[in-house]
């Protein structure tokens, strides 16, 4: 019987995300005026760098959840007010985290995040140039017998 | 009538068959294989098909139960009601968690029949052996059902109405996705089952091995289609445009098709040259260990998405064990068999081989890339380094990186001899297509009205992918005219990949987004097109309220489409839903959403224009398409000669 | 075909088979803690970065009274519980009742943050459900709640004397949540008395 209320609050979570609710206020739902194309691409791109906090997997500038309406216009008051990009960001993750960055900080905790990847792609060419270099050892003949 | 309603039970009853049927189609057929006793062996085929007899009748009679509304279903009660539409009725079956394992089960059992029936050529205890380890992944998959997800489990009283199917889900892109993502997800049985058979035998006959790459190139051809279906239907359904968000599900999805297209590259290698025999066997093996676990992290609650199912400990625990039996007993008998199985043949630093090792090196690595960051949030959960989340702009930026040289090579493989060739050949027969597609780049480079480096970037790569292709093509029909099908579906997935890269890129660089408030009569421009706001009305559906709006679409002055993007409300349960109107173009796509009304007959209008958002999905069909034509090669189906000893 | 193996195969090998064993080892250590964890209501919660630092200022009309602005200092001097809520928000019907049952018990003051709600729809909500709150803020706009890190409702705030933030709770707040955490909170902050 206890699935059903979670089944019910992912539904709502998910939908939390796709939908405003019910009860819209205040000027924030309106959507958002820009004073030209360089602020607007500039908003976009720095909301694009944010996360929804409320949803898994959003970013600030997709998502149509209550907390998203209310941080977008509180980012471009920031930025009215003349605060670059950064300041913006530390403001926001001062309040809410670090989860709010959509893209994690290059820190001490995410190297192995970030390094990952490219370790492995150097092991893994290491192993690839060992085993080029192994076959490769004595005089290979072409193939004439191939297809193609 | 008594025997009708009664059906749920034999439901039940014909699951649990088929659990003692996979059981024995399991254990009796490897006993067999591994003793050499003929009739054991002979059980295998016929219990494939009892299996998917039996699976079948179930999955009939959970249909049937959406269908009639019964209600005393407890799955069919959660997941529909009276209001619901009868073609969504069908699809409501794998709607949620106890009837998508349902499905799964039943795809199982199809693959399952479809070996035992197409497997004339392979001797019998390799047949054994494959149907043998199918059974034993199905009997597991058939346990974790019947055990903790009983899609027949009954809810008395019956309630007179049912909830609502996710009204998310209520959609014909939605109806065929899950089934094609399964066949693909599903299919990696088959090299899997093949990797174990040949694992437990010791040995890795190369004929033998011919006979799975259609059935790798035919599941990953399916997967391909369902991800892309999943991609299409969440562009469409949810209203903003998006394509991909790298959520933790569609990762699961993922996975397994880099792995997947690894392997069809591998098992080229190893069925032509002999060599990377054990690579393409772990391979084999991690191309379903990922869609095991790709179930998993959908189903047990360990990650939440938005596409995740409800979680449930005590199944994740379950299902984890199980994911732990299979991938670590394959692991153990791989660690323990592989050494055996290996064939050094040579091959010079230039050749066809090390081209194909950098592939599979650049697959696996993005492959590896994403299980890291899909499952690195739950890492640094449990190392206490706090709550990070990793999105797009960590996978995005990542994936681009490496397939950036996979891309560059791409165009040197199908030119490069196998085993030795002369870097000055392919490069010299390349080299005049890099300078054209570096010249069509500059020349978007200019000509892009934003965005201009990403666009250049895909011009580049996906011209450089498709001339060269075309070269390929063009060597050949000088050479003898003789396309086989294996290399006509390279030439249709290479070129999907080209045009994929196109949209991919193009799409990301020239996207146009405009959110404003809007009156009746009221326009906006947003670059060449102009939308006129003509109002909204109250359109009621079948089991929803919508608020309607009408907006007309013009490009450079000229009517271009009439678009009505809905607000809906369902019924059951209240839920708010945004419908976009799109008009699908060739060269761009322009979807239009309506927000919050904002009084006074204002209303909250998004406007997209998205170019070239269509090539995505082309590129992936024509992908796919390259992965069917490819498997229908008739050497596969040659019955091998007679073994030499 | 008769070219005979080299000796570093076997010497790799093993070494193949220590990194799958790691690997897949590891692999399944991690998920089972996802899976222990999985069950936990508030394993989504974002930690608040303000715990132990100071509360954001802020002036906010009373909801009952909007002609009325209280301050953080004026809340200052004892500490208090901020329970963001609206009346479009379905899980704090929920919690409505134990909130009610611990404001009662009078062991320190409940101030009510009614986020993001028309002040029409709130009182009306109150009126129906009851009102267990010392205080209600009103916060139409979500401006001053983004001070907060406020993200959604609801949310509770356990505000000390000095009007430092010392612990905060997301998702509806249970007896569990009040005895385990809640109480050992207050109590740490009041310390031996």
């Amino acid at each position: 019987m206890s699935r059903l209320p979670a089944l019910l609050l992912c539904m709502l979570l998910a939908f939390a995300c796709t939908t405003p609710a019910r009860a819209q206020v205040g000027n924030d739902t309106a959507p958002l005026q820009f004073r030209d194309a360089a602020e607007e691409a500039r908003f976009h791109a720095l909301a694009g760098e944010l996360r929804c906090v409320m949803c898994q997997n959003q970013s600030l500038a997709d998502s149509n959840a209550l907390i998203a309406l209310s941080l977008r216009r509180e980012v471009l008051d920031l930025m009215r007010e003349g605060r670059s990009n950064d300041e913006i960001k530390d403001h926001l993750v001062q309040r809410y985290g670090e989860f709010v960055l959509y893209r994690p900080k290059l820190s001490g905790h995410t190297w192995l995040l970030w390094a990952g990847p490219l370790l492995l792609l150097l092991v893994g060419g290491g192993v690839v140039a060992t085993i080029v270099r192994r076959r490769g050892a004595r005089p290979v003949p072409t193939d004439e017998g191939q297809e193609w | 009538m008594a025997v009708a309603q009664l059906l749920p039970e034999l439901a039940q009853v014909a699951l649990l068959l088929a659990l003692l049927v996979a059981i024995l189609q399991g254990v009796l057929p490897l006993l067999g294989a591994h003793r050499g006793i003929a009739p054991l062996m002979a059980v295998a085929r016929p219990a494939s098909y009892l299996q998917l007899a039996l699976v079948a009748i179930a999955f009939a009679i959970l249909t049937r139960g959406f269908v009639v509304h019964d209600f005393s279903m407890r799955y069919v009660a959660d997941n529909s009601n009276t209001l619901l539409p009868l073609a969504f009725r069908y699809m409501a079956v794998w709607g949620a968690h106890e009837g998508s394992l349902l499905l799964w089960v039943l795809m199982l059992t199809i693959w399952s029949a479809a070996v035992a029936r197409f497997s004339r050529s392979l001797p019998m205890p390799v047949v054994a052996r494959v149907l043998g380890v199918i059974g034993l992944v199905s009997a597991c998959f058939l346990a974790f059902m019947i055990f903790t997800s009983n899609p027949f489990e009954r809810l008395l009283p019956m309630p007179a109405e049912g909830r609502d199917l996710n009204p998310l889900l209520q959609d014909r892109g939605m109806m065929i996705h899950p089934p094609m993502l399964y066949v693909g997800y599903i299919g990696f049985v088959v090299p899997f089952a093949f990797a174990i058979a040949a694992l437990l035998d010791g040995r890795l006959d190369v004929r033998w091995l011919r006979w799975t790459r259609p059935w790798t190139n035919v599941a990953w051809a399916f997967l391909t289609i369902g991800i892309m279906l999943g991609s299409w239907w969440a562009y469409y359904e949810l209203g903003w445009g998006g394509w991909w968000f790298w959520d933790p599900v569609e990762n699961a999805s993922f996975m397994p098709w880099l792995a997947g297209a690894a392997l069809i590259h591998s098992q080229a290698v190893t069925e032509k040259r002999g060599s990377f025999n054990s690579w393409t066997l772990l391979l084999a093996i991690a191309a379903f260990s990922l869609s095991l676990l790709g179930a998993f992290l959908v189903r047990s609650g360990v990650l939440t998405s938005v596409h995740s199912f409800a979680a449930d400990p005590t199944r994740g625990l379950f299902i984890l064990v199980f994911l732990g039996l299979v991938i670590g007993g394959s692991l153990l008998l791989y660690v323990l068999r592989a050494p055996r199985l290996e064939d050094g043949k040579p091959f010079a630093a230039t050749s066809r081989e090390t081209l194909l090792l950098l592939n599979n090196l650049l697959l696996a690595t993005a492959c590896a890339m994403v299980l890291l960051g899909t499952l690195y949030p739950l890492l640094a959960d449990a190392l206490g380094l706090g709550k990070v989340s990793v999105g797009p702009p960590y996978f995005g930026l990542m994936f681009l990186l490496l397939m950036a040289p996979l891309v560059a090579l791409v165009p040197f493989g199908a030119l490069t001899k196998w085993q030795r060739d002369t870097p000055r050949t392919p490069t010299a027969m390349l080299l005049p297509w890099a300078g054209l597609s570096l010249l069509l780049a500059v020349v978007a480079y200019f000509m892009a009205p934003q965005g201009a480096l990403k666009t250049a970037a895909g011009v580049l790569g996906a011209g450089w992918v498709a001339l060269g292709t075309l070269r390929f093509v063009w060597s050949r029909l000088r050479a003898n005219g003789r396309f086989t099908p294996e290399m006509l579906g390279m030439v249709f997935a290479h070129l999907g990949l080209a045009v994929f890269v196109m949209g991919a890129l193009l799409v990301e660089a020239q996207n146009m987004v405009r959110e404003v408030a809007m009156k009746p009569g009221q326009v906006e421009d947003v670059g060449a097109y102009r939308f006129e706001f003509r109002g909204v009305q109250e359109a009621p559906g079948p089991n929803y309220m919508a608020d309607r709006g009408t907006v007309q679409v013009l490009r450079n002055g000229s009517p271009l489409a009439l678009l009505f993007p809905e607000k809906r409300t369902y019924a059951a349960g209240g839920q708010v839903m945004t419908d976009a109107g799109i008009h699908a173009g060739v060269l761009a796509d322009v979807l239009v959403t309506i927000g919050e009304p904002l009084g006074d007959d204002a209303w909250a209008v998004r406007m997209h224009v998205k170019p070239f958002v269509r090539w995505i999905w082309a590129g992936a069909l024509l992908m796919a398409l390259g992965g069917f034509v490819a498997a229908g090669d008739r050497r596969f189906r040659r019955r091998p000669e007679a073994s030499p000893a | 075909m008769n070219t005979p193996v080299p000796e570093a195969p076997r010497r790799a090998l093993p070494i193949a088979a220590i990194v799958i064993g790691l690997v897949f080892l590891s692999l399944m250590g991690l998920l089972l803690y996802g899976v222990s964890q999985s069950g936990r209501a508030d394993r989504d919660a974002l930690p608040s970065p303000l715990i132990g630092k100071p509360a954001p200022a802020f002036a906010l009309p009373v909801l009952h009274e909007p002609q009325r602005t209280v301050t953080l200092e004026q809340l200052k001097g004892q500490p208090f519980l901020l329970n963001v809520w609206g009346s479009w928000c379905v899980e704090c019907r929920v919690e409505h009742p134990v909130l009610t049952r611990f404001a009662e018990t009078r062991r320190l003051r409940v101030v009510g943050y009614n986020w993001r709600d028309e002040p029409a729809d709130a009182l009306r909500w109150l009126e129906q459900f009851g009102n267990p709150y010392w205080l209600v803020l009103a916060d139409v706009e979500g401006r001053a709640a983004i001070d907060w890190g406020i993200y959604g409702a609801p949310e509770t705030f356990l505000v000390d004397a000095a009007g430092m933030i010392r612990w905060k709770h997301i998702g509806a707040l249970t007896d569990a949540v009040i005895e385990g955490e809640l109480l050992p909170a207050l109590r740490a902050i009041e310390g031996p008395q």
